[in-house]
């Protein structure tokens, strides 16, 4: 069993090799099955371990796989090995299994795009890069994974490289992760200072012991890790990387900027459990952060014209979900929330990257609308994704988010005040999803007389894929049935060895009475439909309604749409005054200074080698007398010594 | 009554022999277009003496023979090792320029052969005169090899004068040998060794001048300042093949004796400062004259002076690490010397076409392998993180820097920073400058192919795991002590 977790991110490692380095010599239809097969492969392995985990008790449910030690140097050693558990075994299914998925989407949506190898090979590399993120039993291999998604992020935002647009966006995707990244960094380095491992095994035994609950130390760590966890998973205030990332190709949105790598933030806090739990003041900030964020992105989404870009919001949005939940203890309701978000998520962006396909690459929803009977396989579909996402009963999206609103009031770390911001938040889930629906599909029809020639629904190849996330849409939440509504919370209890003791911390809030769970769950399903009867009464009811608020609440609206200005207030804060700071030492510090000195440097030594190759003249005697005025100095040398 | 000769200690040297016997008796036989079988028997000659060396690794018992002139130590062989891979390249780089720039002449690999059996009995050697031997039996092919391309004006220049210095130095080493045998009464190192040991009275002037004129007469062959001048016509004539041949293994033998004579002279005088000078005029010298060079061969000849300076700051920290990181280097300096000799051949498709660095511009885009291969070597030469010469020189300074030698570091890593101009010179002819001419297409031939690719994994491979060579190295520095 061993080997089969090593080998689960070899294929697509292979996958990489064998498509980037044969590139345009091979013929596409190689690609395709050497590029889904590889990841294929992945999930047929992480399946297999699946299965063998389950075989075994509970509480040791734990396979490593070794591969080699890689760096040994005094104390510090780290090692190429992976963790197989619970909480590694379903991001394991997740990222393989929707990858898989999105990789077969793409044989039919980029099936006309030059950069096909070049596609298929960074695909193949996020993968990878993804699995061993999760697959890592040490928090420098983690760290490995996790600059290899966000170069692979990098590289596919900036996939369509010649428009300056997507390039600029995928720098500046790379830029913000940066600066999460170096907090993550500090945080690996603090880490091992204090604990002196960086194995995560190791860790979650040493922490509990060797640090004291809530003392600055763990605080300190914790929110170090925050930092580079705020970056990748696009939070506040590193959130705004995310929506410029909708350059790259839609089926990576979907599958990096929505299913897989954003939420890796949340699986490092939920990894590091043990360590949030001795640190209630970052759990309350990352509860905060949380919170805040999914409000914040939500109202964004309100106001957005182009159809991935709801969708992004959407994602951050989403994501502050988990957050939230991971800040209030409720890790494995975290987990629960990304798994079922990476299955609607991921239909989402299809479904729009099959509108988008349809239309010939328009993404402004203004010149969409009436595609319900023009795309009606698309539209099921996306309908489904709409539904589990707004948390109608019954669906995936209901299960996660009902879980997580329920631990954000009824948790030790809970706080009704954070319920209420989930609350809010799910009312305008519900309003932003529908309008995107609305305008997209129903009313009429407002496609450009250029789109319309063109106007087919996607082939089979795109359509399946739509269809097996919209089964897990459906019916993914099922695994998670909480006790309220007669299931047995299988996945809270696959998982809780992992977390155990940071469960065990959590559970010591009090206790609320089973009728609450009820009356909160109720409150959430009225929320979300008062947003779609909102949307409805807007959009299809009323069309000029949204016009007129938005002429009423003009400064509002401008607020909202301009997505707070927070961009150009980073460009004016930051980017500005470091760009001049840089010019100041470019165009003097450098040029004067620097480059001065080292030039002066390099011509001496330049006139002086050119001054003594004279002395190289071509004639033996001369390179004899050399050679023996060396021999007198030397001997000269020796006879003064013995003199 | 004498004890018997212990034949097997000298397996390695008598299977190079054989083979060089062989490739002469064959070649005899041979028609013109056949030649290139000598070739291959020579890698399989060479190949069997690899095997041999490894196996002498673990031999038990007595590792002296023929009455102690020769020793079969782990310093030895691996120096022996590096001999082998040494030729091993050099044959591989030769196979095509021979054929095709002079295909009639057969003894040029057997004078290889012959070189490297010199240089071999120089690594065995525990005797003042059979290191003495083993040097001429280095050389004399050597000074052939030089000139072997007898069309070519250039190359009998070189080999000339390579004959004519190479014989005055080798009068001092002989005088050397002569003073120190005055002192002792011997020329056995073990024997002296003793003798100062057990308090012995000598004159320690003559053991101090004849052990400097020894050193004179192998610090020639090593190309150590101020008794360097032939090299940078000498490399440059002889054919580049040749060049890369002579580059790497015959440097190390000398240093091998170098290394043995120490042992002598610790205990005598200290010769500390010497070496200390030494390396500060080699290493500065030959990098500030590398700088204004403009043929590629050239270029590598200073390159290489210096790089024989870095070898001498590990000679004067001595000790341990000092001999460790001098045999690894070497090993590290032959791989990747060898690697960019064997792209310069790539390139000079005919003698003197493809020679001079700005001839190199556009290279970039037309032989994307090769430059991004050059390119490696030069990093690596330059001592560049990820490359093997970056652990090279870090052993190196690293040995300087704990045994006290602080300026002598610092003037090694300024040295190696100033190295890195003139070799990046050649990548930035190649990435950045247009060509003046049409480029002509190059063919390239496998063998030649397979010593790149060989030389080019390795130095890789010892850039980012050195572990297991480092180990290699320490091993044959601690039995030598």
């Amino acid at each position: 069993m061993e080997m089969i977790v090593k080998l689960i991110p070899v294929f697509p490692l292979f996958g990489f090799l064998i498509i980037g380095l044969t590139n345009k010599k091979m013929p596409k239809q190689v690609v395709n099955i050497i590029a889904c097969g590889s990841v294929f492969l992945s999930f047929v392995a992480g399946t297999i371990a699946f299965f063998s985990l389950l075989g075994m008790p509970s509480n040791s449910r734990f396979i490593t796989g070794f591969w080699f030690d890689w760096i040994i140097a005094g104390s510090f050693s780290s090692s190429v090995s992976f963790m197989f558990d619970p909480l590694a075994a379903v991001m394991v299914l997740v990222v393989s299994g929707v990858s898989f998925i999105i990789h077969v989407y793409s044989i039919g949506y980029m099936a006309h795009d030059g950069g096909y190898w070049r596609y298929f090979s960074f695909l193949n590399l996020f993968v990878f890069s993804m699995l061993l993120l999760v697959l890592a039993d040490n928090v420098l291999l983690l760290f490995v994974g996790w600059e290899g998604v966000g170069l692979c992020s990098y590289l596919l935002i900036g996939f369509w490289f010649h428009k300056k647009s997507a390039s600029d966006a995928g720098k500046k995707a790379f830029i913000v992760n940066r600066i999460g990244d170096f907090g993550f960094l500090l945080g690996i380095m603090l880490l091992f200072w204090t604990l002196g491992s960086t194995n995560i095994k190791e860790i979650s035994h040493l922490a509990p012991e060797m640090l004291v609950a809530g003392g600055g130390l763990v605080t300190a760590i914790t929110l170090l890790f925050l930092v580079g966890a705020v970056g990748k998973s696009a939070q506040i205030p590193l959130y705004v990387w995310l929506p410029d990332a909708m350059e790259g190709p839609t089926p990576v949105s979907a599958l990096i900027h929505a299913a897989t790598m954003v939420t890796a933030g949340v699986y490092m806090i939920a990894r590091l459990s043990a360590l949030y739990v001795l640190a209630p003041t970052s759990m309350a900030i990352v509860a905060i952060v949380g919170g805040f964020t999914a409000l914040y992105a939500a109202t964004i989404g309100l106001a957005q014209n182009d159809i991935k870009r709801v969708l992004a919001y959407s994602t951050i949005s989403q994501i502050g979900y988990m957050f939230l939940a991971c800040g209030v203890g409720a890790f494995s309701a975290g987990i629960f929330h990304l798994t079922t978000h990476a299955f609607f998520k991921a239909l989402l962006f299809m479904g729009a990257g099959s509108v988008i396909h349809a239309l010939s690459g328009e993404q402004d929803m203004r010149y969409m609308g009436g595609l319900k009977n023009r795309l009606p396989f698309t539209y099921k579909a996306f309908l489904i994704a709409t539904l589990s996402i707004s948390g109608i009963p019954l669906l995936a999206g209901f299960f996660s988010k009902d879980e997580i609103l329920w631990k954000a009031y009824s948790s030790g770390h809970g706080h009704p005040l954070l319920w209420i911001l989930g609350l809010i938040t799910a009312i305008l889930t519900a309003f932003y999803m529908f309008r995107l629906l609305y305008l997209t599909f129903h009313g009429k029809s407002n496609v450009t007389a250029e789109a319309e020639k063109h106007l087919h629904e996607s082939p089979p190849v795109m359509l399946i894929p739509l269809y097996i996330l919209a089964f897990l849409s459906i019916f993914g939440g099922y695994i998670g049935l909480p006790h309220a509504l007669g299931g047995g919370a299988w996945f809270e209890n696959f998982l809780m060895p992992v977390i155990a003791e940071s469960a065990h911390v959590i559970e010591t809030g009090s206790h609320h009475a089973p009728s609450l769970e009820y009356i909160l769950m109720l409150a959430s399903v009225v929320a979300v439909l008062l947003g779609i009867v909102v949307a409805y009464n807007f959009y299809i009811k009323n069309p000029e309604k949204p016009k007129q608020l938005a002429q009423r609440f003009a400064g509002c609206y401008r607020l909202i749409f301009n997505k707070y200005y927070i961009d150009e207030v980073y460009d004016y804060l930051i980017v500005k005054p470091l760009y001049i700071l840089s010019l100041i030492f470019w165009k003097i510090f450098d040029v004067r200074v620097i480059d001065g000195f080292v030039n002066r440097l390099a011509k001496f030594f330049g006139s002086m080698s050119e001054r003594f190759r004279i002395l190289q003249t071509g004639f033996v005697r001369n390179y004899a007398l050399v050679f023996f005025i060396g021999v007198i100095i030397l001997v000269g040398y020796l006879c003064y010594i013995f003199r | 009554m004498m004890p018997p000769i212990n034949w097997p200690v000298i397996y390695p040297e008598l299977a190079i022999c054989i083979t060089a016997f062989i490739v002469l008796i064959v070649d005899l036989f041979l028609p013109g277009r056949h030649k290139w079988v000598l070739s291959l028997i020579s890698i399989f000659g060479v190949l069997v003496a690899l095997q041999i060396v490894f196996m002498n690794f673990g031999l038990k018992g007595d590792t002296k023979a023929f009455f102690g002139m020769v020793v079969s130590d782990a310093t030895g062989l691996y120096f022996k090792t590096i001999f082998c891979i040494g030729t091993l390249l050099a044959i591989f780089v030769s196979i095509t320029y021979q054929r095709r720039e002079f295909p009639e002449v057969g003894e040029f690999y057997t004078l290889m052969l012959l070189s490297t059996f010199g240089m071999m009995i120089m690594a065995s050697a525990l005797d003042l005169i059979t290191i003495f031997l083993g040097l001429e039996m280095m050389s004399i092919p050597l000074y052939v090899l030089a000139g072997i391309y007898r069309g070519r004006y250039r190359s009998r220049e070189a080999a000339l004068k390579y004959f004519l210095l190479g014989a005055f130095a080798s009068g001092f080493l002989l005088y050397g040998i002569a003073l120190i045998y005055g002192a002792f009464g011997t020329t056995n190192i073990t024997r002296i060794v003793e003798l100062i040991a057990d308090g012995k009275p000598y004159s320690p002037f003559f053991v101090g001048v004849g052990s400097v004129l020894v050193l004179i007469g192998l610090a020639f062959k090593a190309g150590v300042v101020p008794f360097h001048m032939w090299i940078p016509d000498v490399y440059e004539g002889a054919p580049a093949p040749v060049t890369a041949f002579m580059s790497a293994g015959p440097k190390a033998a000398a240093i091998v004796a170098i290394l043995r004579i120490f042992v002598i002279t610790t205990p005598v005088i200290d010769l500390t400062w010497v070496f200390w000078v030494l390396a500060v005029v080699t290493m500065t010298w030959g990098n500030i004259l590398a700088i204004n060079q403009n043929n590629i061969k050239r270029m590598l000849a200073y390159s290489s002076i210096a790089h024989v300076g870095y070898l001498l700051v590990a000679i004067t920290v001595g000790g341990e690490e000092g001999v460790s990181s001098a045999a690894f280097y070497l090993l590290v300096y032959t791989i990747m010397n060898i690697g960019a000799f064997a792209i310069v051949v790539l390139f000079a498709e005919r003698e003197e076409f493809y020679e001079n660095i700005s001839d190199y511009a556009g290279f970039g885009s037309r032989f994307p392998f090769a430059a991004i291969t050059m390119t490696i070597f030069m990093a690596s030469l330059g001592g560049i993180p990820g490359t093997a010469g970056f652990v090279g020189k870090f052993m190196i300074f690293s040995g300087a820097i704990n045994h006290g030698f602080y300026w002598l570091a610092v003037i090694g890593v300024l040295n190696s920073l100033v190295s890195i101009y003139y070799y990046l010179r050649v990548v930035v002819a190649m990435y950045m400058r247009q060509p003046q001419t049409r480029l002509v297409d190059i063919a390239i031939s496998p063998s030649l192919m397979i010593a790149i690719i060989i030389t080019l994994l390795l130095v890789i491979q010892i850039g980012i795991f050195p572990d297991n060579w480092l180990s290699l190295a320490k091993q044959a520095a601690s039995l030598a002590f």
